[in-house]
């Protein structure tokens, strides 16, 4: 009897991620939630530059790998070449989703562009080994702020839902995280409703994941994973941002 | 005959892409191309097509990237400035094998530069522009007509090569108008079985990618990039000869410089100067062959810009460096009068080598 087995749509090569690193777990999900609303055949996932770069050779859809923050113009443009079959999802860190691709991101959500966006928040720039990320909390030790994030002098975090939450164009905003086996489900349900919303049309999902990086942060796995809670889920609260149709009573 | 209408430049070029089936622009407003977007904003929705005007020029050209991803004909225009930023995306259209058509009506730099009409993004055209090894092939149309007939051969070539191909215009050929005739013949675009359409779950999946980690594997695909691209040295290079059967002088110039230039050619006939004109059409790859023949028999090349001398340099590898070649020009949106060129041609004519 097979009690557990990989999802189709990942492929069935080890991933090249640090010990206790959670991008696996959310690739994981990513891929469930495609197998489940049959869509792999019709689905182009958008790599980004980043740690999860070589998301490309994970997902057995076809892939598209972009140049760093560029992701949702990227997928904009497949989406649009083919509206009706299309299923388009991103896959981006914070130093590329919320730095450098900011005007990407801010703009796709305001023209409710009809993709879903998954985007990992551990706080830091993980293949560059540990620099200050945009969402780098305030005191966060890392190889850019070595004293710690001094907001005096390189400013605040950018908290992403919050922010996209202002704007009229998107459908839905949640973050959720994958510490534990409740915020995995959590992360799990929102993640295929991203994708369903792209489905049914309604527009721009985006997931926020918060998640870890043990080796840049400098702790164990499972240190790793109750920092999420004492530290980063305290600035980042997790939950629905924005539910355009739920608050429409669709 | 075929039917004429009046058009200017920049809207040429966009009918003749929804001619030649493109039905995704992506573009973000600078003077002076406004009219292709202005031109593809109004047609697009129409014939079931998109426009859209993205957030920037980095993010217009990886919404063409994206595209042409997907399979489809696709093209982006700008000027100088946003040339630069685009260059990003054109560097990983390159290297991801992937065909796309962009414009640059080239303005006056460097920096924010002027809004009149340049030749000065020759070597960003022609070397490639952004960073890696990498060329596009560089189309320089000198009239409206031409403007139409090379934009459907650069959807054309970037299918046939899977590479991006620029249409290097400027501020006067884009704004001026002419008589165009769109009786032409149209490719329909090949099948793209690399393309991420979705795998339909009929075959493995589709990888549209430019990174190699591992140095040997980067190192191939750079030669066979190279390789193919010899095949278009050998094949594509286009260019107009004018007058040049008994020509001593040679004028080099492509674009809005060679209109200026023949009336400066046939002024200097008529003052019995021998002189002809080589006009490349192609400016990468550049037409060595007429250039190297000439070099010959001529006592002197000239070659006209609107830079500060940047298509001399291919003038002179094409010409072996064996006859002088001395420089014609006028910078940041001055375009050289033919009187200025016709100086040049008799100064030449009197052996002087400036």
């Amino acid at each position: 009897m097979v009690v557990f087995d990989k999802p189709k749509s990942l492929a069935d090569i080890p991933f090249h991620y640090c010990p206790g690193c959670t991008h696996g777990i959310v690739h994981r999900l990513v891929a469930e939630a495609i197998d489940e609303l049959g869509i792999e055949g019709r689905t182009i996932g958008i790599a980004p530059v980043g740690c999860s770069v070589m998301a490309y050779d994970y997902f057995n859809c076809d892939m598209i790998e972009a140049a760093h923050g560029r992701a949702p113009a990227v997928a904009t443009g497949v989406k649009r070449a083919d509206p009706e079959n299309n299923i388009v999802f991103t896959y981006q860190g914070d130093g590329d989703l919320a730095s450098i691709g900011m005007a990407e991101t801010v703009h796709s959500a305001a023209r409710n562009e009809n993709i879903t966006i998954i985007f990992i928040n551990n706080a830091i720039y993980g293949m560059t080994g540990g620099q200050m990320a945009p969402t780098s909390l305030p005191g966060q030790i890392t190889q850019t702020s070595p004293y710690g994030r001094d907001v005096k002098h390189c400013g605040y975090p950018v908290k992403v839902c919050e922010m996209l939450a202002q704007l009229e164009g998107p459908e839905y905003l949640e973050r959720v995280a994958v510490n534990s086996v409740p915020h995995i489900r959590a992360a799990k349900k929102a993640i295929k409703k991203a994708f369903e919303n792209q489905i049914n049309g309604k527009g721009f999902s985006l997931i926020e994941v918060i998640s870890s990086c043990p080796t840049n942060w400098g702790m164990t796995p499972e240190k790793a994973l109750k920092w999420i809670d004492d530290a980063m889920i305290p600035y980042y609260p997790l939950g629905v941002y924005k539910d355009r149709s739920a608050q429409k009573g669709e | 005959m075929a039917e004429k209408v009046l058009m200017k430049g920049n809207e040429a070029i966009a009918e003749a892409a929804i001619i030649a089936g493109c039905r995704h622009y992506f573009g973000y407003p600078i003077t002076p191309q406004t009219e292709i977007a202005a031109y593809m904003a109004k047609r697009m929705p129409k014939i079931g097509g998109t426009f859209l005007q993205a957030e920037s020029e980095l993010a217009a050209i990886s919404m063409v990237y994206g595209a042409s991803a997907a399979g489809k004909r696709v093209m982006t225009s700008s000027s100088s400035p946003g040339i630069s930023l685009k260059s990003e995306g054109i560097s990983y259209i390159a290297g991801s094998d992937l065909p796309a058509v962009i414009v640059n009506a080239q303005r006056g730099g460097p920096g924010l530069g002027g809004i009149q009409p340049s030749q000065s993004d020759y070597f960003q055209a022609t070397r490639g522009g952004g960073h890696g090894d990498y060329h596009m092939i560089v189309l320089t149309p000198d009239s409206v007509q031409e403007m139409a007939e090379l934009t459907v051969k650069a959807f054309d070539l970037a299918d046939k090569y899977r590479m991006p191909v620029m249409i290097l215009a400027d501020g006067t050929i884009g704004q001026m108008m002419e008589p165009v005739s769109f009786d032409f013949e149209v490719k329909a675009a090949p099948q793209k079985p690399w393309a991420t359409t979705g795998t339909q779950m009929k075959r493995s999946h589709n990888v549209v990618n430019s990174l190699y980690l591992k140095p040997d594997e980067l190192e191939r695909t750079n030669f066979e990039r190279f390789e193919k691209y010899e095949t278009i040295k050998k094949n594509e290079a286009l260019y107009e000869e004018y007058m040049m059967d008994d020509a001593e002088i040679v004028v080099a110039a492509f674009g809005i410089a060679a209109r200026v230039s023949k009336n400066a050619v046939v002024a200097a006939r008529k003052e019995g100067i021998k002189v002809g004109l080589i006009r490349p059409v192609t400016v990468w790859p550049f037409p060595d062959e007429p250039f190297a023949k000439a070099a010959k028999t001529a006592k002197q090349f000239i070659s006209v810009e609107l830079s500060m001398g940047q298509m001399i340099e291919d003038v002179k590898l094409a010409t072996g460096c064996k006859v002088p070649v001395t420089l014609c020009n006028r910078v940041g949106g001055m375009i050289p009068s033919p009187a200025e060129v016709l100086d040049a041609i008799r100064n030449a004519a009197k052996g002087g080598k400036n």
